[in-house]
């Protein structure tokens, strides 16, 4: 399948990226499409940030002594990247970027149901980011990104109060863009858009909402009465009055378990999505891919006591959350077998997002299966708060969700930019970032199998090697993200301009609007008459 | 098909573009709230986790602080806030039959409602500073068996009326926002979604409260005390 | 827009309710009932939630979506509620090991 590339216009058809050019027109912009950049702009900072306090952790880690910097230092780094990485990129990356951008298209409508709010939710992101970035550049934080009391309610000297109060704000942001795409979702469907039309892709999103709404209110309120007590000296967490340390984990983990699946979910839409395109084929199973979306939603939400096994959490509650979080699992491989199925006597392609998807499935298994591998008690007990644990959710969210990140980036990329990237280039970069990510992260999973502890600056010498090539990978790896940032600017300036539909993908996005799209999405509003995926009739012209 | 909806914007100004009708704005504005609600029955639900995990493990030391809860206050409070909640229903429904004289005197008259509990709440919160009930270093408690864990339920106490009335002075805000904005005649029968979402808000801040009463304030209420 | 006006009497007679129910919670806790004291309490705050919800917040006239919604979120408090319990309450159960 060739792309065919038109040949530029003379003069240029207005869409939204050309419409209006002032500052103004973009820090105000109720436009879902342009608040999608602004979030991919200010992402994509974050990320890089968040990489550099990796590179500087791979850097120390390099030799068994901790030498580069000191064991307070370390603590701040592993911290400040736990709370970008997770905080924010890994939360609102596909949601704020491509969901923004792709669901009103997706079903047809002219914008999400609440605008303004959207705008709101970007300024509340960008507003937890900066406080978070004061409380790094004021000199860090350094508890871990998971803020266990007693050391971050009393005894760390660290900006503990500018970090939680960021990552709060920007919780709203979470909750914001979750209700917004709950409502758009079930009200602005175009006429004929039925809910076994929606597209995979709004389905892993609309469960994402799910949790974004029930999950993140409790560790607002969490962090609040952590930075309560931190402020009055006194509070719920105090053993001196009697509290518990680990009702702070309890209610922690209540929601960062399912902001997990808030991270994972997206990407598996992006994946149904491309697996259906380069294979040419409805995706196998849709109404089970879209049914094991919710399912994850809910069952997420039955887990979170995996994180308390060794803190002395009741033997019976911990049998019963180990058994939950093998359950969990059920409809993550569904997807996978679905996913399987779809390309099997499909016409498969290899094209670079296709390239992504089949890294993630690869990765997001392998990072599965360790998964349920902690989720054993008896393993758990071995394994928790080593490398092993690093590994796995490094599989999960880098091999699972930033691959799925940079596959849907590419995917869409000619539809939201009106450019086609390079594409030697961009295949070229994809097999680094997976030679890069392995390199540096299964060492990881032998290292923590073999005892070596999480959040030590130093480690004893006999996994010198193996903590040496996984900071060769990250070198790779980091190469691997540097590329595309390159060459994907290139392409906004020099790169090719691409068709409405260089794919010959199925979907209102790519059918019925041109690349760059208008302001309102449509030159004239959709109406569905077919199923979706309909990849083995004859391509929709315009 | 383009040229009927540009006719619609035209005939209902308070149409926003990206809707198709003013049917689709009201329900997507309700869903809008009640969605939102539903993000604060858990945000206010982690707090009475919190309170039910302590409760059971400290049930005696819990009792012995109804003692000096000022139960009277807490009742009273209770029924102006669900005296609020009738005039805050009635508003909306004065804007249903655009009633716009009513409208107002039940938007203002929930805001003195509001305006009670809150002066209520202040006068509690001083007398247990008065009292030194404020948990941390000048937290002074009679009852010698329950001096700690007592702190508990009074740092709940300040956490949860605390961010209840924080909820309240939003509440606050936007019913005065209403009633500038009826009085320059927005509201009417085809146009009144703003009334019912912040309807919809105030009547969730009211359950809450229904809720925190009996929790704070009468756990112990059965005990004698000289 | 053709929503459903609720008349003035229903929402007087619920108004009314609540405050007898307030005076009533206040009351049945002066008793001592033991352990039934906290679920008459909360039964009782029950109760006056669903009239406000039914009633002053239109429940019952918005579309079947929106109820699943508000249920939704009770269920989700109660999962909460039920499995942070679930640790608290067992911790004392004693783990008895067998000899093999």
């Amino acid at each position: 399948m060739s792309t065919v590339i038109e040949s530029p216009r003379s003069e240029e058809r207005v869409n939204y990226l050309n419409v209006k050019d002032s500052w103004k027109s973009w820090l105000f912009t109720t436009d879902h499409k342009r608040i999608a950049i602004l979030y991919l702009i200010s992402i994509t900072a974050f990320f890089f940030l968040g990489g550099l306090f990796a590179l500087l952790i791979r850097l120390e880690l390099l030799t068994p002594q901790g030498d580069l910097v000191t064991s307070d230092t370390y603590n701040k780094l592993f911290t400040m990247h736990g709370i970008i990485m997770v905080f924010f990129f890994l939360i609102p990356s596909i949601p704020a970027t491509l969901g923004n951008f792709l669901i009103p298209m997706m079903i047809g409508a002219k914008d999400l149901a609440f605008p303004r709010i959207n705008l709101l939710s970007w300024y509340l992101y960008i507003i937890g980011g900066l406080t978070a970035v004061g409380s790094i550049l004021a000199g860090g934080v350094d508890t871990g990104w998971t803020f266990y009391p007693p050391f971050s309610s009393t005894y760390s000297h660290t900006y503990v109060m500018a970090a939680a109060i960021g990552v709060f704000i920007s919780g709203f942001s979470s909750i914001l863009t979750g209700l917004n795409f709950i409502v758009t979702t079930h009200k602005m469907r175009a006429p004929g858009m039925t809910w076994n039309r929606l597209p995979l892709f709004v389905w892993s999103h609309y469960a994402t909402s799910l949790i974004q709404l029930l999950g993140t209110p409790v560790v607002a309120i969490t962090i609040a009465l952590l930075a309560m007590e931190r402020m009055f000296h006194v509070g719920i967490f105090d053993p001196a009055i009697g509290g518990d340390p680990i009702l702070f984990q309890h209610m922690f983990w209540f929601y960062s378990h399912p902001a997990v699946y808030i991270m994972i979910l997206p990407g598996m839409g992006v994946v149904s999505e491309i697996v259906a395109c380069f294979s040419r084929k409805r995706p196998f199973g849709y109404d089970f891919i879209a049914g094991s979306s919710i399912a994850i939603a809910v069952l997420g939400f039955l887990v979170w006591g995996h994180h308390l096994f060794v803190t002395g959490q009741s033997m019976y509650a911990s049998l019963i959350f180990s058994l939950l979080s093998m359950v969990v699992a059920v409809p993550s491989a569904i997807k996978v077998f679905n996913w399987s199925a779809t390309m099997y006597k499909g016409s498969v392609s290899y094209q670079t997002p296709m390239l992504y998807a089949f890294g993630f499935i690869g990765l997001f298994t392998i990072g599965g299966l360790t998964g349920l591998m902690v989720a054993s008690l008896a393993l758990d007990v071995h394994l928790t708060d080593t490398y092993f644990i690093v590994g796995h959710f490094h599989y999960v969210m880098v091999g699972g969700m930033v691959l799925a990140y940079l596959g849907g980036l590419h995917f869409w990329w000619p539809k939201m930019t009106g450019r086609m990237y390079p594409e030697g280039w961009a295949k070229f970069s994809a097999l680094v970032v997976f030679v890069g990510f392995n390199l540096t992260f299964f060492p990881q999973l032998i290292l923590g199998y073999l005892g070596m502890p999480r959040r030590y600056h130093a480690y004893a010498p006999e996994f010198q090697v193996l903590n040496v090539m996984s900071t060769a990978g990250a070198s790779v790896l980091g190469a691997g993200f540097l590329i595309p940032m390159i060459y994907l600017v290139y392409s906004l300036f020099r790169g090719p301009k691409a068709p409405a539909n260089p794919w010959d993908a199925r979907g209102l996005e790519w059918e019925a609007a041109p690349s760059p799209p208008p302001t309102f999405n449509f030159d004239k509003p959709p109406v569905v008459t077919r199923e979706a995926y309909a990849y083995s009739e004859e391509a929709h012209v315009g | 098909m383009a040229d009927t909806i540009a006719v619609e914007h035209e005939h209902t100004p308070n149409l926003q573009h990206h809707f198709d009708n003013m049917e689709q704005q009201f329900s997507s504005a309700t869903l809008g709230m009640w969605t939102f609600l539903l993000t604060e029955i858990m945000f206010f639900g982690g707090m009475f986790g919190a309170y039910t995990v302590y409760r059971s493990m400290y049930p005696a030391a819990f009792e012995s602080t109804t003692h000096y809860m000022n139960v009277t206050l807490g009742a009273v409070n209770t029924m102006v806030l669900i005296c609020s909640s009738l005039t805050m229903a009635l508003a909306v429904r004065s804007a249903q039959v655009d009633n716009q004289k009513l409208l107002r005197l039940m938007l203002v008259l929930t805001l003195i409602f509001g305006f009670v509990f809150l002066g209520v709440k202040g006068y509690e919160y001083h007398e247990k500073w008065v009292e030194h009930l404020i948990p941390g270093p000048h937290f002074e408690y009679n009852n010698r068996a329950f001096a700690h864990e007592a702190q508990i339920l009074f740092f709940l106490y300040f956490a949860m009326t605390g961010f209840h009335a924080i909820h309240m002075i939003v509440g606050a805000g936007l019913m005065t926002n209403l009633i500038i904005q009826s009085s320059r005649g927005r509201y009417s029968s085809q146009y009144y979604a703003p009334v019912e979402i912040v309807g919809l808000y105030w009547h969730f801040v009211d359950i809450v409260w229904i809720f925190l009463f009996p929790l704070l304030y009468l756990i112990g209420a059965h005990l004698k005390h000289t | 827009m053709t929503n459903h006006v609720t008349p003035v009497r229903t929402y007087v007679l619920v108004w009314l309710a609540l405050m007898i129910l307030t005076a009533v919670t206040w009351q049945v806790a002066l008793l001592d009932l033991g352990s039934w004291n906290i679920v008459a309490a909360i039964t009782i705050a029950c109760i006056k939630m669903t009239l406000v919800i039914a009633i002053f917040m239109h429940a019952r006239s918005v579309e079947a979506l929106t109820k699943l919604y508000v249920l939704a979120g009770f269920f989700w408090l109660l999962i909460l509620l039920a499995f942070f319990l679930m640790d608290y309450l067992s911790r004392s159960w004693q783990v008895v090991p067998r000899p093999y």
